[in-house]
């Protein structure tokens, strides 16, 4: 393989549609003549409730409604929706119905779907839906839930969705024999990720061709065909999910089924015209899954130099009224707890309970940026207690290069246990105090660091189609969408390579069951080495076949032959080759000449070989379907520092400067991973101490706008200097590891230790806001 | 109302917002809603040659009113707007969804200050959000845009803030 694309800074082949006003996103879809009827959700205005009755006469009766529905109108009414990831020790795993008839556990639950000739009429009738609730106690907070003196489902006992318990090592006689022990609080509070474009479903029904098209603003719509066809009886094969232009998603969208996204379906069958909901920015507060909200209880051991001998933690996970994502977010904050340090005894337990709040999914980070927080705290507190550098204590504490792979011994997400697989974690630490410099001259600034590692690319797997057409330009598919993270130009800088052609070659078509109808989704930092790979492996098929044909009418052996420029040559005699496209006119024995040089495939042009034109196994056409299904995860990691300056009148914060190190194995395009870590950073910056999701004691969300949800503009982002360390992953054969969510994962961690030393207080939660450091200040 | 040079019928449902109008009645899709309160920017829109928030505006408002749209920039098959361009070379997009809005503020932003200075940057970019790119490349492709747009001549030059004020 030639690497001529692979690790170059290559321009975005994406962007000139989206630049021009010309993206497609799910609610810009307009298709198959009729214009889309529009709905709207009715949903509840409290936390938990008993629902007495539903009376939706007026709404139906209100001119231009077409149909409204409650769950009785279903017929999976009455089904629960999916639990996504089972597992056994979620033994009181409970999901919500599409439509709530009974009981409502969190405040922006649906109980109605209007569906209307306009949004303006659909919200009309939504108001006109009649709704008798009987509100019952409200349990919001983890704490709250754990004490339990009111439960939001009659039959989870004590509030507790499931509990889980691992132990490495002895912890009890470890923390004994400890020379120093200490014992520590952290919270972290719910939050959001928002992505700029809301949730949006658009269906159709073909009755001639008795086949159902949604467009689904979704990271998985290989799931949502695969559940559409189940719910409705439909072979896979008559329903079409195609993920279009997705703005933004960053975990909530790999959530399903959203009820809309059974709804809009359901109706467009029903009522044989095109249906589509938009969701607006009040109902994606309220309706999309939330994440963060976590409180640890940690008891550490350990000897004068600073070295963990042991870690206890103890940890409440807010899931929320529901676990359809079942115990991830749980599994992965007690997986991650440890992150780059060595621990030889570890405990973590956590209880996963309920609350009468939004469900929870993960939000990019997913479990880590609390799990960093616990652990980077932790080791702050210990070099506070000793007197000794923060960075030394990281040092003293680090796993060595020499140490992979490394067994943690605790459950991972994928069913597996913790193995890391590559890693420098002292090269990342150095290489960032060095960028981070001197601390700037003036008065209440500290410094902050925080390091962590990212199991990413998780499996089961992903495929890819590639093709090379007559043209010799060439196609290539995948079942994951983008949200921006560039698929189509990464994935057409790997074919290209395989291939021996121009990245601007290569068209890239992903999320469009149509295309490729086999996959999982993108989430967990997983598109670039599972679908990466996958690419990888569907053009080197291509590329062989490529190099059998032509060996024939070359006359040459295949294992001398090379794809270059666009041709398959001899190594070393660019001269004597054959372009690729004549290649694939070559793959595709024709009686007809159809134009394009297929004249070159038919019957009575000179053949180089006896037998048949496609002899056993052979198949037509110049493509191949590969599949890569990652044997476990690969381990990113990173280092991030940073200073900050905090005004002692007004608390408000500026970040000095903040460096990013980061690993991420081989880097497929630096300008692509850059944008991921810089959009993570800010994402972090956000989370640690402007956003926060402001429940009140009955259960209502106080700030579900972006007037109140203060995501940073630019002017609350600095500047991030970023560099690179590559431990390629063992693991894989283009030795990557994923990218798109470790900007966010130690940002809190760092901004806590600078507000820390910049104030003298002690931080152990987050999101802060200016308010928390002047409460903090005072007490 | 004209709508990028093109004159259109009135829209007569009187509460019909700017941005319905624009992406469902006139197929103007490249104007995005993402908050439908006017925090956003996604669906910044020239209008009379300065961004406003097309999600708080009546389409009705804008009878007798010149509105310009990202579509307008660059029509199919031409370069690039040099602020369309200055944002592809500086990777200021990911998915796209704020990006027409980006670009729209940023055109009424160089129409103001042709050379901008950091300060003039901040506060031009200050009403839009992204959650994609931790707006560096964004920063950078305004400054991008700058130098770009006094290369190459572009016909919404000069068109921007003066007129209608």
């Amino acid at each position: 393989m030639t690497t001529k694309w692979f690790g170059e800074r290559v321009q975005r082949v994406e962007d000139d549609r989206l630049l021009r006003g010309r993206g497609r996103f799910t609610d810009d879809i307009q298709e198959g003549g009729d214009r889309a009827l529009e709905s709207c959700l009715v949903r509840s205005p409290y936390a938990h409730a008993r629902i007495n009755s539903i009376d939706v006469s007026a709404a139906r009766a209100l001119p231009g409604v077409v149909a409204v529905y409650v769950a009785a109108d279903l017929p999976f009414g009455d089904t629960d929706l999916p639990i996504l990831i089972p597992h056994p020790n979620l033994t009181h795993g409970r999901t919500q119905r599409c439509l709530a008839s009974e009981v409502v556990r969190y405040a922006g639950e649906a109980v109605a779907f209007v569906v209307a000739d306009s949004r303006y009429i659909a919200e009309d009738a939504a108001e006109l839906v009649q709704v008798d609730y009987e509100p019952l106690p409200v349990v919001i907070t983890p704490e709250v839930a754990a004490a339990a003196e009111h439960l939001v489902h009659d039959d989870v006992p004590g509030n507790v969705a499931a509990e889980m318990l691992q132990e490495v090592g002895d912890v009890g006689a470890a923390m004994k024999s400890a020379p120093h022990r200490k014992r520590l609080h952290f919270r972290f509070e719910r939050g959001a990720a928002s992505p700029m474009e809301a949730r949006a479903v658009w269906a159709r029904w073909s009755d001639p061709e008795q086949k159902l098209t949604v467009y689904d603003s979704t990271q998985s719509p290989t799931s949502i065909r695969g559940g559409l066809a189940v719910l409705f009886g439909l072979p896979e094969s008559s329903v079409e999910v195609i993920a279009p232009d997705v703005g933004g998603g960053f975990g909530p969208k790999i959530m399903l089924f959203y009820p809309d996204e059974l709804l809009v379906p359901f109706a467009a069958m029903q009522l044989g015209r095109p249906v589509k909901w938009t969701e607006d920015r009040q109902e994606h507060f309220l309706a999309v899954n939330h994440e963060r909200g976590q409180v640890h209880e940690v008891e550490v051991g350990f000897d004068d130099a600073g070295r963990v001998l042991a870690l206890s933690v103890d940890f409440i996970h807010d899931a929320g009224a529901y676990t359809p994502y079942g115990i991830i977010l749980p599994i992965i904050t007690a997986a991650q707890v440890p992150g780059p340090y060595r621990v030889p005894n570890y405990r973590v337990r956590f209880r996963d309970v309920y609350t009468n709040a939004t469900p929870t999914s993960p939000y990019r980070g997913a479990g880590r940026p609390h799990a960093c927080f616990v652990m980077e705290r932790t080791l702050d507190a210990i070099a506070s207690d000793l007197g000794l550098d923060r960075p030394e204590v990281r040092r003293r504490n680090f796993i060595q290069p020499d140490e992979f792979p490394y067994d943690l011994g605790v459950a991972w997400q994928d069913g597996n246990t913790v193995i890391y697989d590559s890693g420098n974690y002292p090269a990342l630490l150095e290489k960032a105090m060095q960028m981070l410099g001197p601390r700037p001259a003036g008065d209440h600034i500290g410094m902050g660091l925080g390091a962590y590692v990212e199991g990413t690319g998780v499996g089961p797997y992903e495929g890819a189609h590639v093709q090379v057409l007559v043209s010799g330009k060439v196609v290539a598919a995948t079942g994951i969408p983008s949200q921006g993270q560039a698929h189509a130009t990464v994935w057409a800088q790997i074919v290209a390579d395989e291939l021996g052609v121009d990245v601007a070659d290569v068209e890239v078509t992903s999320g469009d069951t149509r295309r490729f109808p086999w996959g999982v989704g993108t989430f967990a930092s997983r598109g670039a080495v599972t679908a990466g790979n996958a690419m990888s492996v569907a053009a080197r098929m291509v590329a062989d076949k490529a190099k059998h044909i032509a060996a024939d009418h070359l006359e040459a052996d295949p294992a001398d032959l090379e794809l270059v420029g666009g041709k398959v040559s001899v190594k070393g005699s660019p001269d004597r080759g054959i372009p690729l496209a004549a290649v694939s006119v070559l793959a595709n024995p024709v009686r007809y000449a159809f134009g394009g040089g297929t004249e070159a495939a038919t019957q009575f042009t000179s053949r180089p070989r006896p037998g048949p034109p496609l002899q056993d196994g052979e198949q037509p056409g110049l493509e191949a379907t590969g599949y890569y299904s990652p044997p476990g995860s690969t381990w990113a990691a990173g280092c991030h520092a940073a200073y900050v300056h905090i005004d002692p009148k007004t608390f408000r914060m500026e970040v000095l400067k903040y460096v990013v190190v980061h690993d991420c194995g081989r880097v497929i395009n630096p300008l692509v991973v850059e944008g991921q870590i810089e959009g993570g950073v800010a994402q972090g910056i956000g989370g640690a101490f402007y956003e926060r999701l402001a429940y009140d004691a009955d259960g209502q969300l106080r700030n579900a706008s972006f007037m109140e949800f203060l995501m940073p503009y630019a002017t609350e982002v600095p500047a991030i200097e970023i560099d690179h360390i590559e431990t390629p992953s063992p693991l894989n054969p283009l030795g990557i590891k994923g990218a798109g969510e470790a900007g966010v994962i130690p940002v809190g961690a760092v901004i806590g230790s600078a507000i820390e030393e910049a104030l003298g207080v002690s931080i152990t939660e987050m999101p802060l806001s200016p308010l928390k450091l002047y409460e903090l200040s005072r007490a | 109302m004209k709508v990028n040079g093109f004159v259109h019928p009135a829209q007569r449902d009187p509460r019909r917002l700017l941005s319905d109008h624009l992406r469902h009645d006139l197929g103007l899709t490249g104007t995005h809603v993402g908050c439908e309160h006017g925090v956003c920017g996604c669906c910044t829109v020239l209008f009379d040659g300065a961004p406003v928030r097309s999600c708080l505006m009546l389409a009705v408002q804008a009878e007798g009113h010149e509105v310009s749209t990202v579509e307008g920039l660059a029509v199919l098959g031409a370069p690039l707007h040099p602020v369309q361009q200055a944002f592809h070379e500086c990777h200021g997009l990911q998915c796209g969804f704020c990006t027409p809005g980006f670009v729209m503020s940023v055109v009424g932003l160089l129409a103001q200050h042709p050379n901008p200075t950091r300060e003039q940057i901040e506060e031009g970019i200050s009403g839009n959000l992204c959650r994609c790119t931790g707006y560096a490349s964004i920063r950078r492709a305004v400054q991008r845009a700058s130098e770009l747009s006094q290369q190459t001549p572009s016909p919404l030059r000069g068109e921007g803030w003066g007129k209608g004020r």
